[in-house]
């Protein structure tokens, strides 16, 4: 074929394809998502995991329960590169697509929330934030339309202190130890900073703050820096390539990977394999959504999404991040499925799944119903408390695969509650907002 | 002092991972006095080939290296007919944009072909330290970078020969200075242009294995060439030894910057303080250290 008329079918296919992609989304009748995914770029393969799980369950949904309360969902993605720019082009262009907007918006990029915090009450559509920031966004009085739902970043920073603690015989064994946290120097990676500076005056131990300069892929320097300061423990906050980086080079200069703990988005298993030998048997990280396929609603995924061709990637099905965007997928229809029983069985619009989300309560019997059992702590959300739970687990690479190195557990609640309020004080009063609950 | 010595040992073997990729750079601007902005994609595409095509063919490391270089070769000769053929006597700012455009697509090709997986690579060398020498020195230097320096030198030497001494090197040369001298006196620019994208294809090649093996191969190579950029700006960027002493010089001063700087004032300064370096260098040697000093008469 002519490149002239190669380019040309290329176009016209690409062309095509984006039609039909707008028909199944603007379906009439259906709940619509919007997904501002990435799956290209240098975080790609995590987020193609993340979002492969949020839409084999969507999937599911569909094929299973014919819908929410026969509302079916359809949903379109939009790929951001986990770039704060295309996010908010994403953003703009899934806004629109339906009268009822995109249901709630998942960023998965602290960056591209903070891009969208002053954009999502303009147009009522609610962000969740499964586990990262803003993290003062819990006080849901100043940030009504944002969820960090799970567990923020604060509250798995301070477990982290405490497993370390717990590992070391007792958060008073922390008094003169030293600390290194080596950080993703992005918006990311800065967010646990206040918390864990008040946990090292709490507690007397030396923090030592490392970071490394996007994407992460040369180390040499912090490492060395890290064995001079030869800390009693190292906490790993990254994300992408700069996982597999760190565990290779702690493994060339010398600290002990199993003194290592990282936060969730520390150590997907694309990060751990990569790393090979250097993660074997050690790095512990702190999670909030359990890895593994043992769960009922992994297999009902398997039996009626993928036995009939409609999955996403059978090779990410059951690992950390797969989960999660599983997790993730079902706290989104659960939120419409409470706003349903308020606002009645239809499409449900941004606000009214604000107030699902708000109102969203999912103990164990109601986990254990969705087949979701262990795989997330349970969830209570209010207007105060936008994270409902606050709980995480610690995992260890078993060389293979993670396995459990802890049962759920909190961090330092009192502290961080009290940061969160002021922080998010500090943020009404710049912005001139009255704390408030909404109403409906 | 131990520990100085030590970050300057380690800043010096992480420059030759950095000089490895400046070399297919340096290799593009010899020939065609372009700054080639797709090398980093390159790495990344010679790599992932590599790679993919152990996982999907169950290839052992000769037969995929030799499909991976056939890929280059072929993307070389391609990159030649398509882009640069038409672009023949156009100005080098339209030749740079080309490359810009270039980089994008082969990122974007790379990904659709193989995926967008992590793929941990092993070339059966440990990136671990060398025991005698944290024994005896209680210094942390790696098998792994003394390889690389090791495979840095030969490139080096291999390339240095075959632009000095060979009939191709020196019509390569002849193409760098003047595209239109050089077809006058029957210098077959096309077939330059392919053999010289082709060689690069090589050294982007052995670039993205070695970098692949540290950390996986993944979408984070094609950064490796932001690495690359500071140690063109020092050394130069037609000088297959500036390239080499360029990188040494700024992984050296990255990683004792890094090291010694950062810390009170917190700043991040490993991205950017390379760059600060190779700019101040500019005002005083804007050729770079091995580059020449271009006259004009005017």
């Amino acid at each position: 074929m002519k490149p002239l008329r190669a380019i040309a079918a290329l176009l016209l296919a690409v062309a095509a394809g984006a039609l039909s992609t707008q028909v199944i989304a603007q379906a009439a009748g259906t709940q619509f998502i919007g997904i501002t995914g990435y799956r290209v770029g240098p975080y790609g393969p995590n987020g193609a995991a993340f979002f492969t799980g949020f839409i084999d369950y969507l999937e599911l949904v569909n094929q299973r329960d014919g819908g929410v309360n026969g509302v079916k969902l359809s949903w379109e993605e939009c790929e951001t590169e986990y770039n704060t720019a295309k996010g908010l082009e994403c953003y703009e262009r899934l806004k629109t697509r339906t009268a009822t907007g995109p249901t709630a918006i998942h960023p998965m990029s602290t960056g591209i929330t903070y891009g969208l915090l002053d954009k999502a009450p303009e147009d009522k559509i609610p962000l969740i934030t499964l586990g990262y920031g803003r993290t003062d966004a819990v006080d849901g009085r100043v940030f009504p339309w944002v969820f960090p739902i799970l567990s923020n970043y604060w509250s798995a920073a301070t477990g982290i202190v405490n497993f370390i603690g717990e590992q070391e015989g007792g958060l008073a064994k922390l008094k003169g130890k030293k600390i290194v946290l080596l950080y993703h120097d992005s918006a990311y990676g800065k967010e646990p900073h206040p918390v864990l500076e008040a946990e090292a005056k709490k507690h007397g131990f030396d923090l030592v703050m490392v970071p490394v300069p996007h994407p992460g892929n040369e180390q040499q320097s912090q490492w060395l820096q890290i064995r001079r300061e030869r800390p009693d423990w190292v906490i790993l906050w990254g994300w992408g390539v700069m996982n597999a980086t760190a565990l290779k080079t702690a493994q060339k200069v010398g600290p002990p990977r199993d003194k290592m703990a990282g936060n969730w988005r520390a150590g997907p298993e694309i990060e751990t394999e990569a790393a090979g030998a250097a993660a074997a048997n050690e790095n512990n990280t702190a999670r909030q959504t359990r890895a593994g396929t043992d769960f009922p609603v992994v297999q009902d995924v398997l039996k009626h999404v993928y036995a009939s061709g409609k999955g996403g990637n059978k090779s990410l099905v059951g690992t950390v991040l797969w989960n999660r965007g599983m997790a993730a997928a079902m706290i989104t229809v659960e939120a419409v499925r409470t706003a349903q029983a308020k606002y009645g069985k239809k499409p449900m619009s941004g606000a009214q799944v604000r107030w699902g989300l708000e109102n969203l309560n999912l103990d164990q019997k109601r986990l254990d119903q969705l087949g979701f059992g262990s795989m997330i702590p349970t969830l209570a959300v209010s207007c105060t408390d936008h994270e409902g739970s606050g709980l995480v687990r610690f995992q260890q690479w078993d060389g293979k695969r993670w396995k459990t190195a802890s049962q759920w557990m909190s961090g330092d609640r009192a502290l961080v509650k009290k940061m969160v309020q002021e922080s998010a004080a500090q943020y009404a009063k710049e912005k001139g907002i009255k704390p408030a609950c909404l109403k409906g | 002092m131990t520990f100085f010595f030590e970050v300057l040992i380690g800043g010096l073997l992480a420059g030759v991972m950095y000089s490895l990729v400046a070399l297919g750079f340096v290799l593009i601007y010899k020939a065609s006095g372009v700054f080639n902005f797709a090398q980093g994609a390159m790495v990344f595409f010679a790599a992932l080939t590599f790679v993919g095509v152990q996982e999907q063919f169950g290839l052992s490391f000769w037969p995929a290296f030799a499909v991976a270089l056939g890929a280059m070769v072929l993307l070389g000769v391609l990159t030649e007919k398509i882009v640069l053929r038409p672009l023949v006597n156009q100005p080098q700012i339209t030749l740079f944009m080309v490359t810009i455009g270039l980089a994008f697509f082969i990122e974007g090709l790379a990904q659709l072909v193989w995926g967008t997986n992590v793929y941990p690579l092993n070339l059966g060398i440990r990136d671990e330290p060398i025991e005698a020498i944290l024994e005896n020195f209680d210094m942390v230097i790696s098998r792994f970078d003394l390889v690389a320096a090791l495979v840095a030198g030969v490139l080096v030497a291999v390339l240095a020969v075959f632009f000095q001494v060979t009939k191709i090197g020196r019509a390569l040369r002849a193409v760098a200075d003047d595209h239109q001298a050089a077809l006058s006196v029957g210098i077959p620019l096309k077939t330059i242009w392919a053999i010289v994208w082709s060689v690069a294809g090589f050294v982007a090649l052995v670039a993205g294995l070695m970098w692949g093996a540290r950390n996986g191969v993944q979408f984070a190579l094609t950064f490796v060439a932001l690495k690359a950029l500071p140690v063109l700006i020092l050394g130069g960027f037609a000088s297959v030894l500036g390239a080499v002493v360029g990188g040494l010089i700024i992984g050296a001063l990255e990683k004792l910057a890094a090291v010694y700087i950062d810390p009170p004032i917190r700043g991040g300064i490993e991205s950017w303080f390379a760059y600060v370096a190779a700019l101040l260098f500019l005002l005083v040697r804007p050729e770079g250290l091995f580059g020449e000093r271009r006259i004009d008469r005017v």
